[in-house]
């Protein structure tokens, strides 16, 4: 690539617009989901019955992974049709009718919420509410095909950069546009590029960190997959900002797609001269290498990701010395997380005040949330910075399953804590979440509702710290692994007075003493439920029940004599033999046999079993 | 899992992985990584093999081995079964996938089948969590699980 000219030239590339383009969402879900049987049926049909005016292609995750296999059907006209839950059958019925007939299979089209189907997932309610800027080409663009990705704009902010703008200006732009990390401590962007292209050094390096670790989180997976040059471009235009011509990409072996895909992006823009040696024709060379982790949660922590990129134990060292002094192979570092990444090819076309409207005071632009757990429309969501979680759960999200109450929205995963239902109105940005004890993270959202016990959720997150603790300071290594034991004997039923104090004590200490942000924050998830629900913990404690029930050894299933018929099922379905009893009338369950398992409760037909 | 057949080839693919990443900064990850696709998992002797040629201690490859989960010392099955334990597979009954998988199996986590058939093991977030709850058998993806569909995709190996 020698000048923007040229790649104007690629943009412009005159291609024949096809009557109809279809593309099928090939992202992990929808792959999980069947979409590959879909693709291969639509490709098949569409040889079979010699159709030269449509182009089939995959595309990225569109975010609604509910729906997922999800088919789209664009127009030469300009419509889009979006159809949803696509088995092969489907497949055969959207060529047929759709493209041989030119009549759209509206039984298959996407539903608003239990309303009629409407066309596309443009016109639904919760699509509305959004504003997609790092996820702008996910679902829209093949992310295989480098050319689609410069047909929407891509790389021209790489030229722009090279061509027009001092890497000093570069830096300013991205102070200007108020741009915080999106990792989940939020640190400026623009002052971590600053800081290291200042360092004086021969080289430098340029880090993304796509070792998304917090369960419950898939944007960067969903961003890796549905948009990989957006990632290489921004890192060559950060290489270009600091002064450095390296950079690596730590990712997940837990994502085969992801890699699959950026390696193919690599090679592609190497092809295109958009990597490598004097790109557009200037003296700046960049260089993208992937490196892929191993299972660690601690590798997401900056320092302990760049002792691994090393070929060591991922442990995390003291800071200071910072990254952007001391940081990969010793040398000036930064870091950034995919999504922070894949904002800035946009906030360099459109311009610092464009972005920075958008959001709160101090927190601008937009955040992408993975929404699972306990809400209707699971999957991807971006949304303006400032949104309610109320409007992101009920109007985005559609609301709680099976008409249960909402009990809690977990954010930050291990790191995080969780809402309460008396923050629902609280708007959505970096400070607010960290005032309510809670914090942005990197977007998980999770949510949980009447049935989810806080005590086992808050064991849980602990079970996950000390599993993935590194084992290099003791705080973190010894202290959370007492905390998780106060934790199994409060929902064992053992737990004694004083146990919440012992524990908070424990959580604070941690707190001041742990080495890196992974056991600094371990506590939290104990903190922020302690300070919600600690009736709950009580209840544990003192009156020996789960409010929920869900901690087994607090539960005891009965049957209700009023409502039992004697039919007799549930003795039979018992894998411990533990319900006896005569036809007829009522049966009982023997407390010492009984496994409480549940499954008698799931047999009866009368809601004859209740568990208290 | 087959340790002596093509005892040959094997060595000669991890001279290979060897000889490519032989200026790489960094490379013992990369090297383990592509070590374990060729033997399946990293016994001793293919530690002792990558210590050798990347010229570092023996001591510093297994500590690199066994901090990494992805990293194994023992055989797999053929069929490697790995449930999802993260936050939205959890609420959403991950659990009781697992007690269902156990039970069919008749094996615990991080253990394998006596026919060597499968291996059962729990991970943190395959990144699926729109579908949860989720599990892979090797690259397959099976999501929004419930208790009675175990037994019927175990019948698909």
């Amino acid at each position: 690539m020698k000048s923007l000219t040229e790649l104007k030239a690629i943009k412009q590339k005159v291609t024949e617009v096809p009557d109809y383009k279809i593309v099928v969402g090939m992202a992990t879900c929808g792959i999980a989901a069947g979409a590959n049987p879909v693709f291969k049926e639509l490709k098949r049909i569409a040889d079979e019955k010699k159709l030269s005016n449509v182009d089939i292609q995959i595309t990225g995750c569109i975010g609604i992974c509910r729906l997922e296999p999800i088919v789209e059907v664009y127009t030469a006209k300009g419509e889009r049709y979006t159809y949803v839950k696509v088995d092969a059958e489907k497949a055969q019925d959207i060529i047929q009718k759709h493209i041989i007939e030119g009549k759209p299979c509206t039984d298959y089209l996407i539903c608003d919420d239990g309303e009629a189907c409407i066309k596309n997932i443009q016109e639904t309610k919760s699509f509305k509410k959004q504003i997609r800027i790092a996820l702008r080409n996910c679902g829209n663009i093949n992310p295989e095909n480098i050319d689609e990705y410069i047909k929407n704009d891509g790389y021209f902010a790489l030229g722009k950069v090279l061509t027009e703008m001092k890497p000093a200006e570069v830096i300013q732009l991205l102070l200007d546009s108020g741009l915080r990390g999106r990792g989940g401590a939020g640190f400026p962007t623009g002052l971590k590029w600053k800081f290291a292209a200042a360092a004086q050094n021969e080289q430098k390096y340029v880090c993304c960190n796509a070792d998304e670790g917090d369960p419950g989180a898939f944007m960067d997976r969903s961003v890796l997959e549905g948009d990989p040059h957006s990632i290489l471009e921004a890192m060559a235009i950060a290489g270009y900002a600091i002064g450095s011509d390296q950079g690596f990409i730590y990712v997940r072996a837990e994502y085969p797609v992801a890699v699959k895909r950026l390696n193919l992006a690599i090679k592609q823009a190497k092809e295109y001269g958009l990597l490598g040696n004097n790109i557009f024709g200037t003296d700046f060379s960049f260089d993208i290498e992937l490196r892929l982790g191993a299972g660690a949660f601690v590798c997401g922590e900056e320092t302990a990701l760049m002792t691994s990129i090393e070929g060591k134990r991922g442990e995390p060292r003291p800071r200071p010395p910072f990254p952007a002094n001391k940081g990969l192979f010793g040398k000036p570092t930064i870091l950034n997380n995919v999504e922070t990444f894949a904002n800035i090819p946009v906030i360099i076309n459109k311009g610092a005040d464009w972005f920075n409207k958008i959001g709160t005071e101090k927190s601008k632009g937009t955040k992408v949330f993975a929404v699972g757990g306990k809400i209707n429309n699971t999957g991807l969501i971006e949304i303006p910075m400032g949104m309610t979680l109320r409007e992101v759960i009920y109007e985005i999200g559609g609301g709680i399953p099976n008409g249960k109450a909402f009990k809690a929205a977990q954010t930050g995963g291990p790191s995080g804590g969780c809402i309460p239902a008396e923050h629902l109105d609280v708007a959505i940005d970096y400070d607010n979440l960290i005032a309510i004890g809670s914090m942005m993270g990197s977007g998980g959202l999770i949510v949980m509702d009447e049935d989810n016990c806080m005590v086992d959720i808050a064991h849980f997150f602990l079970g996950f710290t000390v599993d993935e603790s590194c084992g290099k300071c003791p705080p973190c290594r010894i202290g959370t692994h007492r905390m998780l034991e106060m934790l199994e004997k409060i929902t064992a039923g053992k737990g004694e007075d004083k146990d919440i104090e012992k524990l908070e004590r424990l959580a604070y200490s941690i707190k001041e003493a742990a080495l890196c942000g992974l056991g600094q924050t371990a506590p939290n998830p104990v903190l922020s439920t302690l300070r919600y629900f600690k009736d709950e913990y009580k209840a544990h404690i003192y009156q020996k029940t789960c409010p929920a029930g869900v901690c087994k050894n607090l539960l005891s299933y009965n049957i209700d004599a009023e409502k039992c018929i004697g039919c007799g099922l549930c003795a039979r379905n018992c894998p411990a033999n533990a319900i006896t009893g005569v036809v007829k009338s009522p049966y009982t369950i023997d407390k010492d046999k009984c496994i409480k398992c549940g499954v008698c409760m799931e047999k009866c037909k009368f809601g004859a079993i209740y568990k208290k | 899992m087959c340790q002596n057949c093509n005892l040959d080839e094997n060595q000669k693919k991890l001279q290979e992985v060897f000889d490519k990443y032989k200026d790489t900064q960094g490379a013992l990850i990369p090297v383990l990584h592509e070590a374990q696709e060729i033997y399946g998992y990293l016994p001793l002797s293919v530690q002792e093999a990558v210590a050798d040629a990347l010229e570092i201690p023996l001591s510093e490859v297994y500590g690199v081995v066994t901090f990494y989960t992805h990293f194994s010392l023992y055989p797999k099955g053929k069929y490697k079964i790995q449930i999802c334990l993260g936050t939205a597979c959890y609420v959403k009954g991950a659990n009781n996938i697992l007690e269902e998988l156990k039970k069919q199996l008749g094996i615990d986590v991080g253990q394998s089948t006596k026919d060597g058939k499968f291996s059962l093991d729990a991970c943190r977030c395959v990144g699926a969590c729109g579908i949860a709850p989720v599990m892979m058998i090797n690259d397959d993806v099976y999501g929004s699980l419930a208790v009675s569909d175990v037994a019927d995709i175990l019948k698909k190996y």
